[in-house]
Parts: structure tokens; sequence; C-alpha cells
């Protein structure tokens, strides 16, 4: 048998991972591969045009994807994916802008950009891989963390309310809300494929593993056992209102789609009004001619 | 390349310098504008908000000045000349991303309308105290272009100086002004379109999997692409190689700062830009730069009246500093006169050039007002003994 011919050898979505760049970093058991499975796959199936697709990411472990997805993609600062991304989509319309980062990225650090670019509706797609902690930096407690769990900073566990990232995202102004645990991978495949499709913010949030952090600390056993553990624990509720999302220590984690609307984006309403105040003197932007 | 006449305003007019920072930008052919308010730069975002959507284009105005560097990354990457303004609290929040741009090796233009500080300090009187923090705020070892307008009409013509610098060298360029040029009206002519030369950004052009978004060209700077048109690149503020791909060593740590400091060092030459009177027969040289160099004219031609020999320099562009040029001269004159309004910041460089031969004497003031020419004066007279 020819080596190429080896199947085993190949990974099965290595035309949209950067292979030179391979193995990565992520831990054994970290959810994030997984994560990144499923997004070439929801790419595939999307069919959507790979040279129009931007993909963005801040600083963290799941910051590195940008670094391994093999299509025009920046590794920015710490928090700043969103608003590198909103300069990005406003200088090229035609773009399809994802920004995939952690928790610490988008809800601590980058959360004041995260809310702006929702009230906008600026149109990009996140994905946010929760994994409850900052694992990167070795541990330490983030604004996910649920009220309990232990932390590097926080070694007598957490007592700070968490934040709830979907109902923060409704609340903001997305367009599409959703959340799976890692295990639920044809799901978050479907959810980035509707979401892909979509004009307008849209947020998917991932629970994930952490292994070698916050999963050793808190003794939650192994990488699969703690997958497993999250889909188990999880409840699928289509709809529910996201100010009963809240994630306790170890408890249910409801999860689904529970927002789905269209309004009009940053773009639209920006030509829309300008076009209606100014007349004809306004240059219409971004506005294809179809 | 010459202007789009669609964002060039051609006429006289009366123009405060933000307006004129603003219809530079214009007729540079700066599409995006991220900004975020913030006294004394407001109005050039205010301008180019009213005027932009009749010109298309972008105006954004983000959640903070952290976000509007950010959005200025994501739409040069986007194919769009982007610039912002603010003043020095927005100035230290873009500190972070202006490291990034750096690193990402990314033209955008940022104008500094200088107030009095630290902190919070001044925010409707002048200073020129982020000449350093222009040069040296963010961390690490980079190089950055800054000028120095002295005139709403340098501020229209300096910002399209800063849109060619940064696309001829992909690097961020600051225009360095201050409250009362901001706020000071005068006459500005805007020429017609066809006589403002722009620089085209460097596109490459070559076959798409062998596009290298670090790998320097003949004149140091790497060509560049567009997001979306295909070439499939990553970049990182993480130290990189040629491809932009993280490379965590000593090594490669060596190629990435020395290229992105050696390409304006080494470029230095065609770079700068002062402007010299009376130098050949100086014994005392006044140098200044901004609002400052107004301030010293009276100061000097009151000492010329009085029998001494100065000559003055003009910094336009103030990084790169002219340092050959302040060398050679330090083995000719008495001694060197700086006026800014700080309480010492360019004045270090100047002694570090002048490296003993002649004294450099400062003539300092914390801001918030202009200097009174005779202190300006009074420290020619002193230098000339």
């Amino acid at each position: 048998m020819k080596e190429e011919d080896r199947l085993e050898e190949r990974n099965p979505i290595e035309d949209l991972l950067r292979m030179d760049r391979i193995p990565h970093i992520w831990c054994p058991g970290c959810g994030i591969g997984t994560v990144v499975t499923s997004f070439a796959e929801a790419l595939r199936k999307s069919k959507i045009d790979l040279d129009k697709l931007a993909v963005l990411s801040g600083i963290g472990c799941t910051g590195r994807v940008a670094g391994y997805i093999k299509l025009d993609s920046i590794h920015t600062t710490h928090g700043r994916a969103v608003p590198v991304a909103t300069g990005l989509k406003l200088a090229n319309p035609d773009l399809k802008v994802v920004v995939f980062s952690g928790d610490g990225d988008i809800a601590g650090i980058g959360g004041n950009h995260f809310i702006h670019a929702a009230r906008r509706n600026m149109d990009l797609l996140v994905i946010c891989v929760n994994n409850f902690n900052y694992a990167m930096t070795g541990g330490q407690v983030a604004a996910t963390t649920p009220i309990g769990g232990n932390a590097s900073t926080a070694p007598y566990g957490n007592f700070e309310y968490p934040f709830s990232l979907p109902y923060l995202a409704e609340a903001s102004g997305a367009t599409y809300v959703a959340r799976w645990t890692a295990l639920h991978l044809r799901r978050v495949t479907k959810s980035i494929q509707e979401a892909l499709n979509k004009r307008g913010f849209s947020f998917i949030e991932v629970i994930t593993p952490c292994v070698t952090l916050y999963a050793r600390r808190n003794r939650l056993g192994d990488g699969l056992n703690l997958l497993k553990y999250y889909y188990e624990k999880s409840e699928i509720q289509h709809g529910a209102d996201t100010r009963t999302l809240d994630i306790s220590y170890q408890g249910k984690l409801i999860v689904g789609k529970f927002v789905d609307k269209e309004k009009p984006t940053f773009l639209d309403c920006m030509n829309e009004h300008l076009a209606k105040v100014l007349g004809e003197k306004y240059q219409p932007y971004g506005v294809k001619n179809e | 390349m010459k202007a789009d006449p669609k964002g060039v305003l051609t006429g006289s007019h009366y123009l405060d310098g933000d307006y004129a920072l603003a219809e530079g930008a214009l007729a540079a052919g700066c599409r995006f504008f991220g900004g975020y308010p913030i006294t004394p730069s407001t109005e050039t975002a205010e301008r180019f908000s009213e005027r932009i959507p009749m010109v298309g284009g972008v105006f954004i105005q983000m959640e903070d000045e952290l976000a509007s560097i950010s959005a200025l990354i994501g739409a040069a990457w986007g194919g769009k000349k982007a610039m912002t303004v603010t003043s020095g609290p927005g100035f230290s929040l873009m500190m972070e991303n202006i490291g990034l741009a750096c690193m990402l090796e990314t033209p955008l233009v940022i104008a500094n309308v200088q107030r009095g500080g630290p902190s919070t300090g001044l925010p409707t009187l002048t200073g020129q105290q982020d000449i350093m923090q222009a040069r040296w705020g963010s961390h690490g070892d980079y190089e950055i272009i800054a000028l120095s307008p002295d005139s709403p009409q340098e501020c229209f013509d300096l910002t399209i100086e800063a849109f060619n610098l940064s696309e001829t060298y992909r690097v961020p360029t600051f225009v360095m002004t201050d409250e009362c040029i901001g706020h000071m009206h005068e006459k500005v002519v805007i020429p017609p379109a066809e006589e403002i030369e722009l620089v085209e950004r460097k596109w490459y052009t070559g076959p798409k999997n062998e596009y290298l978004p670090f790998k320097p060209d003949k004149d140091m700077v790497p060509f560049m692409v567009k997001v979306g048109d295909g070439y499939h690149f990553h970049i990182t503020g993480l130290t990189h190689d040629e491809r932009g791909y993280p490379v965590i060593n000593a090594e490669c740590q060596d190629f990435c700062v020395r290229h992105v400091c050696d390409k304006i060092r080494n470029n230095a030459d065609k770079i700068i830009r002062i402007e010299e009177d009376e130098i050949d027969t100086a014994e005392v040289i006044v140098l200044s730069y901004g609002i400052t160099s107004r301030v010293t004219t009276r100061a000097v031609r009151k000492a010329r009246e009085a029998g001494i020999k100065v000559g003055t320099i003009r910094l336009i562009t103030v990084w790169p500093f002219p340092e050959k040029r302040i060398r050679e001269l330090a083995k000719k004159v008495k001694a060197f006169v700086m006026p800014e309004i700080n309480y010492g910041q360019l004045i270090f460089e100047v002694e570090r050039c002048a490296a003993g031969q002649a004294p450099a004497i400062h003539v300092p003031h914390c801001g918030g007002w202009v200097h009174d020419p005779d202190d300006i004066f009074n420290a020619i007279k002193e230098a000339a003994k």
C-alpha cells in the first residue's frame, strides 16, 4: 500500500488545515479540536466560497484556531478579534467573517467588544469555546467559571457570579444564539452551518472540557469522561428563555438553539438610513449590484 | 497614482487643523475611519462622518480606542486605507494594537491631536507630551513613522504624506499634531485631485500558493494581499517567520524584530523630512516641531536682530529622528536649543546625537499653552555666549 493511501494516517479535514503546523498545541482530551472538526464539516456542507471566508482569533488556547485553519486567518491580540473582524467585514462586505475564540477572550477581556458588535448587529459569526477557565495561562478563574469551581486564582473555589453567554448575547442584540457541548458534534456542525447562512450577529457557545487544568483541579476525571459528563448533563431546550441558562458547578446544562431571528445588519441600517436622509447624494456602500 | 476626485474638496478653505486632517484623509483615499470621541481631536471624526456618505466609505464610532485601532487593522487587511484620530488618553489605549499593527506590518494612519498630560490632564489645552510615547509606547522593539504639522495646511498635506509613507513601508504612521494646530483656523488650499500623488499599496501578484506575507522585498518591505482574494494566508502577532507562522525561539525573534525595525532604519534617509534655515552660518541651532516651530520663529527673528547667528531646523518627520544631520551639525555649532511643550522628551534625542560635541539646551513647557517667545530668545542668548 502506498503511503498516501493509508487512510488512518490522513486527517479527514486536512484540506482545511495547515498540515505543516500539525501537531497542534492542544492537550489530549481537549474539546477545541472537536469544535474545529465541526467547523470544517460545516464549511464543507454549507458550500460556502472558502476564498471569501476569514477566521479570526484572539489569544488563548482557542485563540490558536486561526493558526490551524487553512483559510485567510488572523491571530489578533487578547480580546480584540471581534473589533478586528468588524473592521475587516466593513472593509470588504463580501466576506463571511468568523471569530473563533475562548471564553476569556470573548467574555472577559473582549466583553465590551462582544456586546457592542452584537448591539450593532455586525454581520459576524462568533464561536466561543467555553472551558470555564483561562487555560493557556494555567487555569485561572474566568468570567464563566461556575460558582464553586476551583481555579488557580480561586484556590478556595470561585464565589463570583459568572456570565451566562447566551443571555448576554441575546440581550446585546444577537440574531442567532445557540449552545452545545463539544460532544454534540452534529448539532454544533448544524448550528455553524445555519449561522454561516445567516446575516447578522451569530453566537455559538460550545462547552468543552479543559482536561489539564479545570478538570484536574476540580478532580473531574479525564477528557473523555468530562466530554461524556457534559453531554449527559445537557438537556436540549430549543427556544429556551435565555434568562434561564445559568450554568452551575457540574449542574444541568441547557443546550439548544435559543434565538434565530432576522434583523437588518449594521450595513443594512447604515445604507437604508443614509439613503433616506441624504437621498441621491448618498453613495451606497458594499451593496452588490444584483 | 492620482487621488480619486470624489474625496478631494479642491479649493481654498478656512479650516481648522482637525478638519484639515479629515480632508487630508479623504484626499489620500482613506475610506475607513474608526474612532472614539476625545477632546481635542473629535472634530476630525465629526468631519469625516459628515463627508464620507457622499464619498463612499465607512465611518464607525467604535466602543473605545482599543476597538478603533483594532478595526483599522481589520480594515487595512480588507484592502482599505484606514485612519483614526485621538488624543493622549486614547493614544495610550491604542498602544496595544499599535504593536500588533507593527508586527503584522499593517499600513494605517493615526492622528494624535495632543493635549496636556499625564492622565486626563488638560483635555482642552495643548501639549507635545506624547512624542516619546509615539516612538516607544507599545511594548517590544519596533519602528514607526511620525510627522508633525505646524499648520492646518500641513495637517492636510502631511496626512496625505502619512498615508503614502504608511503604504510604502507597511507601517503605522502618526500625524502628531496638537490642540493649538487642531483648533487653529487658517487658509487651507486643497489642490485638484490630479495634482495629488498617492502611493498604491504594494500588492502581491504572484502564484497564490507562493505568497509569503512577511518575506522582505528588495526594499525590505513585504508585499501585501487582501483578505478574500484566495491566498489563504495567515498572520499572527506572535513572533513569526516569512510565512506568518509562529516560531517561538530566539532565532526567529531576531529575524522578526530586526526586520520590523530595519525596514524603517535602513530607509530613514528617504523618509526623513526637515526644514532648515540659515544653517550654514549658524552658531546656534534651534530645533522645533509642530506649533512650537511657529513660536520659535519670533524668538529667532529677535535673536537675529540682536546679532546672534541662529539657524533653525523644523522637524517635519519627528520619527525617524534625523540623527545623522544632528551628528554632523554638532561638530560645527556652539549649541542646540530645543523648545518643546513637555518637560523634556525629544531633547534626549538631540543630546544623544550631539554626543557631547555641542550642548543641547532644553526650553521646557509643561503644557497648557505655548512658550513665551522670550523664553526661547533667552535660551538662544545663553547658548550663543
